[in-house]
């Protein structure tokens, strides 16, 4: 998790390991420190917060575009939410 | 610490004298009773349906009965099925002051207002002259909630309070957390620190209800704001929230409006039995702050990331904000700042102590940031919970609670 925006193109050291920042990273969103396949289990806190839906590589911004809960939909205000659909 | 003692020997840190509207048509009645009694403690709550439901009833009874509350003025329509006469004779057994005002008997909206202030105005010398007393820490009963998170709220607010919570615990004193449909995918560590395998079982149980009920609904307590600040999925959130409750064994899974016994944590489901009905088990963080007032709680402990103003009538709500930039943002509605964690201004352990003397602090009469500005949000919506009986299976129990 980034405790501070993390611009893309930089290279940050976790943990020993030199990871190439793919995306731009808000404060509080969160990117991949090791590759994950698509469908595999997206760790965090060292427990699984879900599944991702295509292939991560390492420095890739993670979010609700390649991530998604295994028990429930998040949904958000972009228009796709059945919520909020008014016909 | 000094403590408003009830006739019928509860101690409470706060001293309110309530308005309360018991269907919506008798809101504006009570409003303009309550409103130029603020100064006085005198706090406005209600229940806006006029169909019964026998859990509005329960919490209801609970926050006119609750230690921090000394006398109850309840306005009805008339005509509504809420029953006043039962709720005033609870409230009158329990040594407090209350009286029944009925707009349809007392001339309508203006006379009814002047009728209601008149009563107030009488009854609030007699409440201010309630005796004090010494209260012990550990018969302090705190909750604790998470509004607006973000993903820095698991990382620094909500780990805080969880250190504060098991300061608490360890001096006596009873503590509870919520919202089991923001524990989902934390069922088996939550499982690990019951008391006993049968309540382990129980809290299991009580997870897999809440993600089937929201599964029913199709949509999770999590709110847009909650994926801007970075958290992605309900299991992550949960995760964050779950820290809220320390690392202290769980002595038992309690529902709105059953006090627990004195000492220890307890997790409080919120999410209703039987068959999804009547929506969104809470609507809004006040729902829950509720039904933990319900539940006894003296004081309750907000964390928040994405800035929450909130406070609720009755009890002190101290605010711990997760994220530095929140709390520059909005320092002046926040008691704590837990996001000074990660710019390096202070640990988890630090912030704990903070938290734990600030509950100390507020139980002992000084004001919270949301008492200060007036705040005193309250929601009490419809739910269906079932029958009693079988309630406190945890260790300690009190057996059966009434309602």
């Amino acid at each position: 998790m980034a405790v501070t925006t993390i611009e893309a193109g930089r290279s940050i050291t976790v943990e020993g390991k030199t990871i190439a920042v793919a995306d731009q990273i808000p404060t509080g969103h969160k990117l991949a420190l090791v590759s994950i396949a698509g469908g595999g289990k997206v760790v965090k806190y060292g427990a699984p917060i879900g599944s991702a839906t295509c292939d991560i590589h390492p420095g890739q911004y993670v979010h609700t575009h390649n991530l998604k809960s295994d028990y429930l939909p998040t949904y958000t205000l972009d228009g796709t939410n059945p919520f909020l659909a008014d016909d | 610490m000094q403590a408003f003692l009830r006739a019928d020997g509860q101690k409470g840190i706060r001293n309110i004298t309530l308005v309360v509207y018991l269907v919506e048509c008798a809101h504006h009645v009570a409003r303009q009773v309550a409103l130029p009694l603020d100064d006085r403690n005198v706090h406005l709550v209600g229940f806006s349906g006029c169909f019964p439901n026998a859990y509005a009833a329960r919490v209801m009874q609970r926050v006119c009965t609750h230690p921090n509350v000394g006398a109850c003025l309840l306005v009805s329509l008339g005509c509504e099925s809420f029953d006043r006469q039962r709720l005033a004779a609870a409230v009158r057994a329990s040594g407090r002051p209350v009286h029944a005002l009925v707009i349809q008997e007392s001339g309508g909206t203006a006379d009814s207002i002047a009728a209601g202030r008149s009563w107030i105005e009488d009854i609030l010398p007699r409440i201010e002259a309630v005796p004090k007393t010494q209260m012990q820490l550990d018969e302090l009963v705190v909750g604790t909630i998470c509004g607006g998170s973000d993903a820095t709220s698991g990382l620094t607010a909500n780990p805080a309070v969880g250190r504060a919570f098991d300061l608490l615990i360890q001096r006596g004193a009873t503590g509870i957390f919520e919202e089991t449909g923001e524990l989902i995918g934390c069922e088996q560590l939550l499982a690990e620190r019951a008391a006993n395998q049968p309540l382990g079982r129980e809290i299991l149980a009580s997870i897999k209800k809440a993600a089937r009920y929201y599964d029913a609904y199709g949509h999770g307590s999590f709110a847009p704001g909650n994926a801007d600040g970075g958290l992605t999925t309900i299991e992550e959130k949960s995760l964050g929230a779950y820290s809220k409750s320390g690392k202290s064994t769980i002595r038992g899974l309690i529902k709105p409006g059953d006090v627990p016994p004195r000492g220890g944590l307890y997790l409080l489901d919120v999410v209703p039995d039987g068959p999804y009905r009547f929506g969104f088990p809470n609507i809004a963080d006040n729902a829950e702050i509720a039904e933990l007032i319900s539940c006894g709680c003296h004081l309750i402990v907000f964390t928040t990331g994405r800035g929450s103003v909130v406070g609720s009538a009755i009890s002190p709500v101290i605010k711990v904000c997760a994220n530095p930039d929140t709390y520059h943002k909005l320092s002046g509605d926040m008691d704590i700042d837990a996001g000074r964690i990660l710019e390096g201004r202070g640990t988890l352990d630090e912030v704990g102590r903070e938290i734990f003397q600030r509950i100390v602090d507020t139980a002992g009469g000084t004001p919270t940031c949301s008492e200060r500005l007036g705040h005193q949000e309250f929601i009490l919506t419809y739910k269906s919970f079932e029958a009693k009986g079988g309630r406190m299976k945890g260790e300690g129990g009190r057996g059966k609670a009434e309602g």
